[in-house]
């Protein structure tokens, strides 16, 4: 059963139009909302939150309508939004047992799961002093253990590696793929960086100006593109030549040469070239579609 | 698998999730202690307490005149206990409307309520209950401290008087019904006090999200709704208009909620320039139920705008 799906969600500000007729289902597991900033992600986000009605079409959240069920989505769904939002002058401890009072957790427990959730996303002894003194890495991990803390089926997560280096990028990257997998939560992560997502996600939906461009399982947009990439040490345009000649598809790229497998033969046609040229082969391989080659297409 | 101890895998939450009644209350103690600076640093506590302490003090000046001196008449009456300190209210207003009323807005954390169980009428519930049961505090507990000093001297007060030596006279003195008469109406208007100046304050404040401005903003509405409401009742007393002067009282807080006492609900006129009628004091409690209406639909429509 789809944890999310929409139909023709279509979202109009005053001269803008942030979803336009957006039909898409979201499978447990973790998901990547892909899309230029302003494409819409946080706006779905908002709507499935129930905090912002469409313009129209409609949505269904664990089961719940977005319009008459969205106090319900909101008991059962994490939110850790793209901004700044911890207060500077209270302790992550101090703050994360409040959010999870808000979230309808009894005092002592909404205190353990605090503290739980803060060691699982890797805050220790920094807990007990003001968020105001954190780093940026730091802040996003209370951010995130605020959207944990209750327990929730799902989570939003609203573009998580926003501003940090490529360390804190790794290390968030690597939570995400726990709380997924691990936890066993599910998570609608956005992000405008493609690459990063294929790294976490199962599965990507992509939007461009609102409108679904493609929403499919990540293996399938890393499939293999019927290409395969030669490297040889030196002799690259001789190799080329030579293959061409004997009827092969062949591109240069780079260092490397990318041929078309026309059948079982290409790769004798490859070798036997590579024999006869006298060449030292370094590589011979299935090219592989990039995820972010679905924009250049 | 890591062998540390500490190490143990995530555990699902299988507990009680409580309602929202519940969570409410959680947000409105919450909103209370940071009020009172609990929870919080020692700074965080200073205006608040000492603004209480100062207000406390002539209710304890009261009660230890009346078990010393054996002076039956009160200080100042209950009912005037509000009006007549308002300076130390309207600091407690402009200093601690902020941190109820704009703080999650300055911190842009009300939209991690709203993706929870907590809309914006949990919001503004909460923030109103909060400040008003502070301001309720603040004023209804040296009320209750002189009424409650008053029984316990009332005996001896009246030993005195008998004795004569210029104490007056036994009738002068209240009885417990009559006092506790006294007493309640005086805790009503100190309600009504509450509730108009929290929703007022808490409103400016919410459309200032600097802190320093609402402060500013809330002392600068006190000072000057009070200073032109004193010149325009000056100038209309000169020219013998009674009626706009008393009429005039409607337009600063502090003197609106004493009107609707005086005229409503028994108390002293003495402290008021120009006295209310009914008419006006049914007017001014249309007036404070139209403020705490208005203020709390605005703060409702602040808030909403804060969390999307």
């Amino acid at each position: 059963m789809p944890i999310i799906s929409t139909r023709d969600l279509t979202m109009r500000f005053p001269g803008v139009t942030a979803l336009e007729s957006l039909s898409v289902t979201v499978e447990p597991g973790v998901t990547g909302l892909v899309g230029a900033n302003g494409a819409g992600k946080s706006t779905l986000i908002k709507i499935l939150l129930g905090l912002q009605p469409p313009t129209s079409g409609g949505a269904e959240v664990l089961g719940n309508d977005i319009t008459t069920g969205g106090a319900e989505i909101r008991r059962r769904v994490g939110f850790m939004p793209e901004y700044e939002c911890l207060p500077p002058d209270v302790s992550a401890t101090e703050f994360v047992v409040h959010m999870a009072r808000m979230s309808g957790l009894p005092a002592s427990a909404a205190r353990e799961r605090a503290a739980d959730v803060l060691r699982h996303v890797g805050l220790y002894e920094e807990r007990y002093r003001p968020i105001g003194g954190y780093s940026t890495g730091m802040r996003q991990k209370v951010k995130l253990a605020q959207a944990l803390v209750h327990d929730p089926q799902l989570v939003f997560l609203d573009e998580p590696t926003n501003g940090l280096d490529p360390r804190g990028r790794d290390e968030m990257l690597d939570l995400i793929r726990r709380v997924g997998a691990e936890f066993g939560i599910s998570v609608l992560v956005t992000s405008h960086l493609l690459g990063e997502l294929e790294r976490v996600c199962d599965h990507v939906v992509i939007i461009d100006g609102g409108r679904l461009l493609r929403s499919s399982a990540v293996a399938s947009f890393t499939e293999a593109s019927g290409n395969l990439v030669v490297e040889v040490e030196e002799g690259r345009d001789a190799l080329g030549a030579h293959l061409a000649e004997r009827g092969l598809t062949v591109q240069a790229e780079g260092r490397t040469l990318v041929v078309r497998i026309d059948g079982e033969t290409t790769f004798d046609i490859i070798r036997d070239g590579v024999v006869d040229l006298d060449l030292a082969l370094i590589r011979m391989e299935q090219a592989r579609h990039h995820i972010e080659e679905v924009f250049q297409r | 698998m890591s062998t540390a101890i500490h190490d143990i895998g995530y555990r699902h939450y299988d507990g009680p999730r409580l309602g929202r009644g519940q969570t409410l209350r959680a947000l409105y103690t919450h909103n209370l202690r940071a009020l009172f600076g609990l929870g919080r640093g020692a700074k965080a506590k200073i205006i608040p307490f000492a603004l209480a302490a100062f207000l406390l003090l002539p209710a304890l000046a009261d009660v230890a005149i009346k078990a010393i001196v054996k002076e039956a008449q009160f200080l100042i009456p209950m009912a005037a206990y509000g009006y007549g300190f308002q300076p130390l209210i309207a600091i407690f207003l402009a200093a601690l409307a902020p941190v109820v009323a704009s703080r999650e807005i300055r911190y842009r954390s009300v939209p991690l309520y709203f993706s929870r169980p907590v809309g914006p009428w949990d919001f503004v519930a909460a923030k109103f209950g909060a400040f008003a049961t502070a301001l309720v505090l603040l004023v209804g507990v040296p009320v209750t401290v002189m009424y409650v000093g008053f029984l316990l001297t009332r005996s001896s007060l009246i030993e005195a008087a008998q004795q004569g030596g210029g104490f007056g006279s036994v009738e002068d003195i209240p009885t417990v019904a009559g006092i506790t008469g006294d007493w309640a109406l005086a805790l009503l208007g100190v309600v009504l006090l509450a509730l108009v100046l929290s929703s007022f304050a808490l409103l400016v404040a919410a459309f200032t999200p600097r802190r320093g401005f609402g402060v500013a903003a809330v002392i600068a509405l006190y000072l000057i709704s009070n200073v032109v409401v004193g010149i325009v009742q000056g100038i209309s007393q000169d020219r013998g208009a009674w009626d706009v002067a008393a009429w005039m009282n409607l337009f600063t807080p502090f003197n609106l909620v004493y009107s609707v006492q005086v005229a409503l609900f028994d108390a002293e006129s003495e402290p008021l320039i120009a006295v209310p009628d009914t008419a006006m004091g049914l007017t001014g409690l249309l007036l404070c139920v139209l403020v705490v209406a208005g203020s709390l639909a605005a703060l409702h429509a602040r808030y909403r705008k804060a969390g999307a």
